[in-house]
């Protein structure tokens, strides 16, 4: 380790407990990634903090020593959010997660970011309340993570993302001050910006979080159609008649074979995409849309439908669709999980795309997604034992997002830029929206030493930074960490 | 060349300031309504050259709104700016220039039975206006303000670059998210040009439902047995003087059903209408407005700290409201007022902030209060605006 971390690890030991403080090589490498495992770098010091007044004395410390941190919750983020740096701290907030309040009559709790998702749902549970945001990853990702990634599930269509369930959020800013960003607050919606800026504005230590009222019903119906097509029709049909389900999540074929291998779910044999469709809300509402959905559905061409009678035939539903991206490792050595968004209505001509993309180039592509909000993953798959392959799997994943971009969409909806599509923010945006966004940054975190690398290409120079730095560019060395 | 000049060569339709123009007394040199996009960046390109301080303007609803700009030699008025630029209906989506009436806006939608969901509580006003102040009515309830449903912006910068952020779809975490920075920015950070809003459906059927409660105790009790029902309001509101309603929506079966559990929840004053009750969607009457921010548990302390006559008091379920104090009361009332309420609220997590005042009164206020990320504020306005060229003294902290 370079003597300047070394003087920092034993400052950061001075300042925490000495359990809460590693750099132990072999201890370290267990955060050497999030979930996106072909990016990896061992941090050089670990911290474990257990209170806002430790995570606001390391930052200290590393501004003081010119030494960059990234913050990391469960580590399950796709983008490399959480990626560590070798030359940097890693704050991790496993030990900061109490529920603090849960709040009925507000309709709000107050957690620590290390704090697991479902745990919130969990507590707020026998109140009659939930909390909306329901990520795939729920049982173990954090609402720490969920904050910076801005994430959202199946059900954010109707419910929306984090964004719209984050009230407050108490933050370390990058100048090691501890602050409150709270949407009630007079001046500028710093919360909204600090949502979904991927950890890059500060660490955030306390958050308060909008519960919603648990729904008086819930239905799920599965439709199976002969085609992808026809499954869209259906979605722009629902979507058409004014319904707002809670979910509508879509599988093609080849998805639905290896969810099939995989977990035996049963879906309608033959079908060339199945959809599932949720609606839930009081039950007079739910029970009149939920007939004209069914109708819908045949109208566009479902062979079959079943519908949930109850909550174990609605976990039998949900079971393939939430099985898909593990499953498809039943069909396939190796993978690639894609994260696009194209507007609703262009899915036709963007499956039918990446069909021609999976002809051309053989490689195979699996179709899951959120189908009511145009969020698309497809899995792509390849045989990491051939080569050239995992080559031509990236090449296959890049050339959707480009599709994504031409059709007016986005390259994520969920996952994050992070350092795995930062190159691709340049055909998104141009170089004035990059230099825009950034000019938030540098009000941030003028040094660049929170998260530096990540979202963006290219940082921007923030003109004269107050306060002397020392220690190297944050900037410098990218390149031979990653 | 003079500014009219330098400005005339970049833009149709430049012209001097008129007195009756003023900003709250402070008068524009010049006005400029660029028609395009390319020609107000071209606008704040030539006012960065000629270190003009530039006010946005839309129709005037919020003009009078913050505190004085320190100076305004440059009104850009948004409205040539108006044209809708997209409804992609079958996205639920649409793109409107910065100038376009909230109004004509819902018109447009409508006919093809989508709603942008933000109530518009004072008429005329525009998209860029609502949006600069962040803007919302009862809808809040369920639907946010538009920090919620912006998905996509485009602003000119100080500088006079165009710059976007978001896109035209509702799932996307790509890059930071301007559009709610920009929220509620009130002229301060850039020139705000277009916004692409989600939309939602125009339900097929709606009703309200009202009951009278006596103090504050009953409000309180009132608001929290329809917060935790399951019939899902759209909005849900106190208006002063002692009702508190319900705006229920959906299918006709559903919201008759809806209103039924509610009656029954509400006891014997409950009543269902097809119309809105008195009050709904509007400010509360009064020369002086105050925005207060109180979750549920702060309504009852709320309602005490301004039950005087002539004080009038709006307040949603989302834990924001307005308070509308009387033309005849006296600046060191007004602030004594103030003050109470600040201190009530406190308690609770909760903020007043005044929205306008008479000129009497602007002086002896503090609008803001405490503003606890001033310090962080200070230092993303400084990126946007170096010069501190827009809409000066307008916002927090003298920003
Ligand atoms: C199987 C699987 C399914 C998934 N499904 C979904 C899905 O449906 N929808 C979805 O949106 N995502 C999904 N994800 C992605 C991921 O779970 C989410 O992005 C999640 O929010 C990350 O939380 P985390 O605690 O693991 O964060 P990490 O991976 O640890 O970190 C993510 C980012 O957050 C930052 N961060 C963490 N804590 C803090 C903090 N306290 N303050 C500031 N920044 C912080 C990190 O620096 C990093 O940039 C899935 C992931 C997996 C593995």
């Amino acid at each position: 380790m370079e003597a300047e971390l070394q003087a920092l690890a034993s400052r950061l030991g001075a300042l925490l407990g000495s359990d809460q403080v590693i750099t132990d090589p072999v201890r370290l490498r267990t955060y050497d990634c999030d979930g996106l495992t072909n990016h990896r770098a061992t941090p050089g010091v670990v911290v474990l903090p257990d209170s806002a007044e430790q995570v606001a004395a390391i930052v200290r410390a590393c501004a003081d020593a010119g030494v960059p941190y990234v913050a990391r919750g469960s580590g399950t983020g796709l983008s490399g959010g959480a990626l560590p740096r070798a030359d940097g701290v890693l704050i991790v907030t496993s030990r900061m997660r109490r529920i603090l309040e849960i709040d009925v009559a507000n309709q709000r709790a107050v957690v620590e970011p290390g704090v697991i998702n479902l745990d919130v749902t969990r507590a707020a549970r026998p109140h009659g309340y939930y909390f909306a945001p329901d990520p795939s990853s729920q049982q173990i990702c954090s609402v720490g993570g969920n904050v910076a990634e801005n994430s959202g599930g199946a059900h954010c269509l109707k419910y929306g993302f984090t964004a719209h369930h984050v009230l407050a959020c108490e933050v370390v800013t990058p100048d090691g001050e501890l602050v409150e960003l709270s949407a009630g607050d007079p001046g500028y919606d710093l919360l909204g910006v600090f949502v979904g800026a991927e950890g890059t504005l500060g660490v955030t230590t306390k958050i308060t979080v909008r519960l919603t009222r648990v729904p008086e019903t819930v239905q799920t119906l599965l439709a199976a159609f002969a085609s992808i097509e026809a499954g869209g029709t259906a979605v722009s049909a629902i979507i058409g008649a004014g319904v707002v389900p809670a979910a509508i999540e879509m599988m093609d074929a080849l998805s639905i074979e290896a969810a099939e291998a995989a977990v035996r779910c049963g879906y309608p044999p033959g079908a060339g995409a199945v959809l599932i469709v949720e609606l839930d809300g009081p039950e007079a509402e739910v029970a009149a849309q939920f007939a004209e959905v069914e109708r819908l559905c045949r109208d566009a061409g479902a062979f079959e439908i079943r519908i949930a009678a109850d909550d174990a035939e609605r976990a039998l539903i949900w079971t393939g669709r939430k099985s898909a991206f593990a499953a498809v490792g039943r069909i396939s050595p190796a993978y690639l999980v894609q994260d696009g968004v194209i507007p609703r209505t262009a899915l036709p001509q963007v499956l039918a795309r990446i069909d021609a993309l999976s002809a051309e180039s053989g490689v195979r592509v699996a179709n899951v997604f959120h189908a009511g909000d145009g969020n698309l993953h497809p899995l792509v798959l390849f045989d990491d034992a051939e080569p050239g392959a995992a080559e031509r799997a990236e090449d296959v994943s890049g050339a959707i997002l480009d599709l994504c971009i031409e059709h007016g969409g986005s390259i994520t909806g969920e996952h994050g830029v992070g350092v795995d599509k930062a190159r691709y923010m340049p055909r998104m945006f141009s170089e004035a929206d990059l230099d825009t966004m950034q000019m938030v940054r540098c009000g941030f975190d003028p040094a660049g030493l929170c998260n530096p690398g990540k979202v963006f290409p290219t940082p921007r120079l923030c003109g004269e930074v107050p306060g002397v730095r020392k220690g190297p560019h944050p900037f410098a060395g990218k390149a031979d960490i990653f | 060349m003079r500014p009219l000049d330098a400005l005339a060569k970049v833009c149709g339709d430049v012209r001097p300031g008129e007195s009756a123009e003023g900003v709250l007394g402070v008068e524009p040199s010049l006005v400029a309504a660029p028609g395009s996009v390319a020609e107000a960046a071209e606008v704040m390109r030539v006012a960065a050259e000629l270190d003009l301080a530039v006010v946005p303007r839309g129709a005037e609803t919020r003009l009078d709104w913050g505190t004085p700009p320190r100076r305004c030699d440059l009104l850009v008025d948004t409205h040539r700016l108006d044209a809708l630029v997209e409804h992609a209906s079958g996205d639920l989506v649409a793109k409107a220039q910065a100038g376009l009436p909230m109004d004509r806006l819902a018109e447009a939608l409508a006919d093809r039975g989508q709603r942008l969901a933000l109530d518009v509580p004072l008429p005329g006003s525009t998209v860029g206006g609502t949006v600069a102040t962040g803007a919302a009515g009862p809808l809040r309830t369920l639907f946010g303000t538009p920090r919620d449903l912006v998905i996509g912006l485009t602003v000119v910068r100080a500088d006079g670059q165009i710059a976007r952020s978001g896109g035209k779809v509702v799932k996307n975490v790509a890059g930071y998210d301007l559009g709610r920075l920009f929220c509620g920015s009130y002229g301060t950070l850039g020139l705000i040009v277009e916004v692409t809003f989600r939309l939602h459906p125009v339900p097929a059927a709606r009703a309200w439902v009202t009951c009278s409660v006596g103090d504050p105790g009953e409000a309180h009790e009132a608001v929290q047995s329809v917060l935790h029902s399951p019939v899902a309001p759209s909005a849900l509101e106190y208006l002063s003087p002692g009702t508190v309603a319900v705006l229920l929506e959906g299918v006709p079966e559903g919201v008759a059903a809806r209103a039924g559990q509610l009656t029954t929840l509400l006891g014997d004053t409950a009543q269902v209408t097809d119309t809105a009750p008195d009050g709904w969607g509007v400010y509360p009457d009064g020369t002086t407005l105050i925005d207060v921010t109180a979750p549920p548990t702060a309504l009852p302390h709320l309602l005490a700290a301004t039950a005087q006559p002539e004080v009038a008091v709006s307040w949603n379920a989302s834990g924001h409201g307005h308070v509308g104090l009387p033309s005849g009361m006296a600046p060191a009332e007004v602030a004594a007022v103030l003050g109470s309420l600040r201190d009530t609220l406190a308690a609770h997590k909760g903020r007043a902030v005044v929205q306008y005042a008479p000129e009497d009164v602007r002086g002896e206020v503090d609008f803001w209060g405490p503003v606890p990320a001033l310090a962080l504020m200070r230092r993303v306005k400084d990126q946007f605006d170096p010069d501190h060229r827009l809409s000066p003294g307008r916002f927090v902290g003298g920003i």
